[in-house]
């Protein structure tokens, strides 16, 4: 069992774990309108299912959000 | 810039703050903002700027004032149903405080105008509602060494960012726009209203401590929150030195117009 922290709240996981596999865990319903940082990084979206992840990260999941007024 | 009795008396408030005081006043009098976008976010912005004397107000806007805007986009009043939002803020900032220079574009902002409509301001607002256009601030800002605040809103949470020369910007964490297909805007996802006014108020405190140099700004962090529960937070962004647009070896060296159309419930009639 595997502490990380998503969001600022702890969780506890099984590894091994792919940040594609976090993200289905954390029933994201729309992974495309969101960005992920683990420990301060940016991951590219190509690269969710190969990236693993490890005890002690700090995973942000970002959300893209629009708002206000057409131009 | 000497003040006379009256700003004196209109500003105190500011004038009061030991950070500010007459000199930070002088500055925000001084200042130059552009704010593109007066609907939910660039109605709280322009309206406190408004009230806070920022010498030259720009805003760029090229629609018109909807009913459907009016549940939130404070600076517009039922009357102004129909008419350009550009000019409707134009009338509510004069009569807030006639001192304040307003210029008004009735217009888009697309790569061809960009670099052109912000080279005069000291800062930038983003006030848009889609993300073709976000990134475009974006990248005109960085490309065009200017500071700006993003910020962006959706049901009942909002987010946040300050960018200045040389730390992370928007594409640091964003990279760039999700797919099309996927967006959810205001306009379909629904957002309540108060939310805007939430970050709009926090992003014109931004502006604010831009200009007159006060305290930390929101640079290499994200804000953001959730109305429901108010928690709020703010996650380091760190510069990232592989991001398209201010990293190491950029590939967007020049400004490209947006491909994604807006997606509007409204019927066109």
């Amino acid at each position: 069992m595997a502490k990380i922290v998503v969001n600022d709240e702890e969780q506890k996981i099984n590894l091994p774990l792919s940040l594609s596999e976090l993200i289905q865990l954390n029933n994201i319903l729309q992974p495309d309108m969101m960005s992920v940082q683990i420990n301060g990084e940016f991951i590219n979206r190509e690269n969710f299912d190969d990236t693993s992840i490890n005890d002690g990260d700090i995973v942000d999941f970002l959300y893209f959000m629009g708002g206000g007024s057409a131009r | 810039m000497n003040f006379t009795e009256e700003q004196i008396e209109r500003y105190s408030r500011h004038i009061l703050l030991q950070d500010i005081g007459v000199e930070g006043q002088e500055k925000i009098n001084n200042g130059k903002v552009l704010v593109i976008g007066a609907g939910g976010l660039g109605a709280p912005i322009l309206l406190y700027l408004a009230a806070a004397g920022v010498g030259t107000l720009g805003i760029i806007d090229g629609d018109v004032v909807d009913l459907s805007n009016l549940q939130r986009q404070v600076i517009h009043f039922t009357p102004d149903i129909g008419k350009p939002k550009v000019e409707s803020a134009k009338e509510k900032i004069k009569q807030i405080n006639p001192d304040v220079k307003v210029v008004t574009h009735h217009e888009f902002f697309t790569a061809d105008n960009a670099l052109e409509l912000i080279k005069d301001y000291d800062f930038i607002v983003d006030g848009t509602d889609n993300f073709p256009v976000k990134f475009l601030i974006n990248d005109a800002c960085v490309l065009g060494g200017k500071a700006f605040s993003h910020g962006g809103i959706l049901r009942f949470d909002g987010q946040t960012l300050t960018h200045t020369p040389n730390t992370a910007c928007y594409r640091c964490s964003f990279h760039s726009p999700p797919p099309p297909n996927a967006v959810p805007t205001c306009s379909q996802a629904g957002v309540l209203g108060a939310i805007a006014g939430m970050l709009g108020t926090i992003q014109a405190a931004e502006v604010l401590k831009f200009l007159t140099g006060t305290g930390e700004l929101l640079t290499n962090r994200l804000l953001t929150f959730n109305a429901k529960t108010m928690n709020f937070r703010t996650v380091k962004i760190n510069k990232n030195g592989k991001c398209p647009v201010c990293g190491n070896h950029p590939e967007i060296t020049e400004l490209v117009e947006a491909q994604q159309a807006v997606c509007e419930l409204k019927k066109k009639s």
